[in-house]
């Protein structure tokens, strides 16, 4: 993508010099971001457990992050007589550089107060706060969480041992499993948005009624919402590291610093996916602009092209916050009930979902234009058929199954 | 072909990809551990994915990572980690008929290199052309080959029942 918009005949040093600095700053904040994430974290868990949490290191315990990092970074470094050498070492990249590079197409800035694109002046070019605004943005983002699923498979397999194996089975399977889902309920914002370039995305969501959020109707935000929280392996989905289960899941092997990719992984796609969400669903770093009937606001931060980044810091601390908020909550389930929600439920509902969507377009593209209302009666009917012909196939299977003596 | 028109930037990075290509297909065949001849076709893939974005075919390539190295791959190893786990060498990898594989490969290269050939003859891509849109990508799909496209859907949806039936009982 970016050797691309660095084609010989447009390189010039301000374009190099522009990219460059994007990429620095991209990956400084990309790293304080999940510092102060994992301090973000355990301070609002201890907060609603009724505990103090980290207050020893720096002001607020804000530096406790740091310290665990160089107390990692001196570890011993161990690596299992049985592991597979090559594969144990490359795993912990393998999750972390998807990570990063997924901040690459996140619009994370810019100034779309009144109407405006986003783009500012630097060195003399017009450029927008992000890294780069490839035609197929979004699903650089579904390759790159395609590909963090290697990170996992790779390092429980590569450890030799059979709890990271078992961890690593489990991960790969949930992670395919809801990825399905992810794309289908990601299709219905493409559809509604008609681009799939991040940043023409959070173009079209210039007010809040124009948000996916709301143009896509509330059920492609909740499917995608709990899709990624299984995507990330986070509670209640994370039964990839279940420690009354497991030891510790795929990394039970890893130590020092290898341990500490894994771990910033984590937490950096918990940042990531919550842009992501924001990005999507709620106008990224647009200003929360209504825009219905009489009432008019027009909020304007007077920041210029900070403006954006505020807002998008905004919008993602709230999801940053229901994560955190989730993991406090929300007791783990059990594996048979969490392929059961994926496979049986997120999936058919999104497909159903999508197709009533497209249906809807396709009714306002014609010339007598179809009655809406009969679109969604008939979207209902559909949907009424499809699920009881799922129960009773459901019914049937369970049935033959406790014929045959198995327990659930 | 004139000197001139040849992108020397475009050539060098198609080389040197192709090479990695052969050396990593030349491991998927010759490695004794499963899962690392795995990852060498995964680097295939991944290969062939860099290719198209030298053609500045983006949707092509990320679609590439996508379906075959995010999923077929995937549950392609996720299967090998089900069945056989255990790290380290694997005696029983050779097929006892891989002398006969050779001139079936050298068959395809030749059949498949005389339909490129001769499909697109002396055709060179214009120099200056920008990334292919989704939309051109999607009606040129969507719209000569629409049936086509709904046949093989069938046939998967069918080959997936099918392994639904075969698999489970209930």
């Amino acid at each position: 993508m970016l050797s691309l918009d660095l084609l010989p005949h447009s390189l010039t040093l301000a374009t190099v010099l522009i990219i460059l600095l994007k990429v620095v700053v991209i990956f400084v904040l990309g790293l304080v971001g999940t510092m102060l994430m994992v301090w973000f974290e355990r301070k609002v868990i201890s907060g609603m457990q009724n505990r103090i949490g980290p207050n020893k290191a720096g002001p607020w315990g804000l530096l406790q992050t740091l310290a665990d990092g160089v107390k990692l970074f001196f570890k011993e470094d161990l690596i299992p007589d049985k592991s597979d050498r090559f594969v144990f070492k490359m795993a912990p990249f393998l999750a972390f550089v998807p990570a990063f590079l997924v901040w690459s197409v996140i619009p994370l800035g810019g100034d779309f107060s009144g109407g405006r694109d986003g783009s500012f002046s630097m060195f003399g070019h017009r450029t927008w706060m992000q890294l780069a605004d490839p035609p197929i943005g979004i699903l650089l983002v579904l390759a790159l969480s395609s590909i963090a699923v290697y990170g996992v498979m790779l390092a429980g397999w590569s450890s030799g041992s059979k709890y990271p194996l078992l961890g690593s089975v489990r991960a790969s399977a949930q992670m395919i499993s809801y990825e399905a889902a992810l794309g289908l309920s990601l299709a219905a914002v493409i559809l509604v948005s008609g681009t799939l370039s991040t940043h023409g995305i959070v173009l079209g969501q210039s007010s809040v009624s124009r948000w996916s959020v709301i143009a896509t109707g509330l059920l492609p935000f909740i499917v995608f919402m709990i899709a990624a929280t299984a995507e990330l392996n986070r509670p209640p989905f994370d039964l990839v590291e279940a420690e009354s289960e497991l030891v510790s899941g795929f990394n039970t092997e890893y130590s020092s610093i290898r341990f500490a990719l894994f771990y910033l992984a984590e937490f950096m796609n918990t940042i990531t996916m919550s842009g992501i969400i924001v990005t999507l669903f709620f106008g990224g770093p647009q200003p929360v602009r209504f825009d219905i009937g009489s009432l008019h606001v027009d909020p304007n931060l007077h920041l210029g092209v900070l403006s954006g980044t505020v807002w998008f810091l905004l919008k993602l601390l709230v999801f940053l916050y229901i994560y955190v908020w989730l993991r406090a909550t929300l007791p783990r389930l059990r594996y048979d009930q969490l392929m059961n929600l994926g496979w049986k439920l997120l999936i058919p509902v999104a497909l159903w979902w999508f197709i009533v969507l497209a249906a809807l377009r396709i009714g306002d593209e014609r010339t007598p234009r179809w009655n809406k209302g009969v679109v969604l009666a008939i979207g209902a009917a559909v949907f009424i058929a499809g699920a009881t012909l799922l129960v009773v196939a459901n019914g049937v299977a369970r049935r033959n199954r406790e014929r045959e003596g198995a327990m659930f | 072909m004139v000197a001139s028109s040849i992108n020397v930037a475009q050539n060098v990075g198609f080389y040197l990809i192709a090479a990695v290509m052969v050396g990593a297909a030349i491991s998927v065949v010759s490695n004794r551990n499963v899962v690392h001849a795995a990852l060498s076709l995964v680097l295939v893939m991944a290969g062939a994915a860099a290719q198209y974005l030298l053609l500045a075919a983006e949707f092509v390539a990320v679609t590439q990572v996508l379906v075959y190295i995010g999923a077929v791959m995937v549950l392609f190893l996720f299967g090998v980690m089900l069945t056989r786990a255990k790290l380290g060498r694997d005696g029983d990898l050779n097929n006892r008929n891989w002398g006969l594989g050779i001139p079936v490969a050298v068959l395809m290269l030749g059949v498949i290199s005389w339909a490129v050939l001769d499909g697109w003859k002396d055709a060179t891509l214009p120099a200056d052309r920008g990334p292919v849109s989704t939309k051109a990508v999607s009606d040129s799909i969507f719209q000569p080959y629409l049936l086509p496209f709904w046949a093989l859907s069938f046939v998967l949806l069918i080959a997936a029942i099918g392994a639904i039936v075969l698999a489970r009982k209930d």
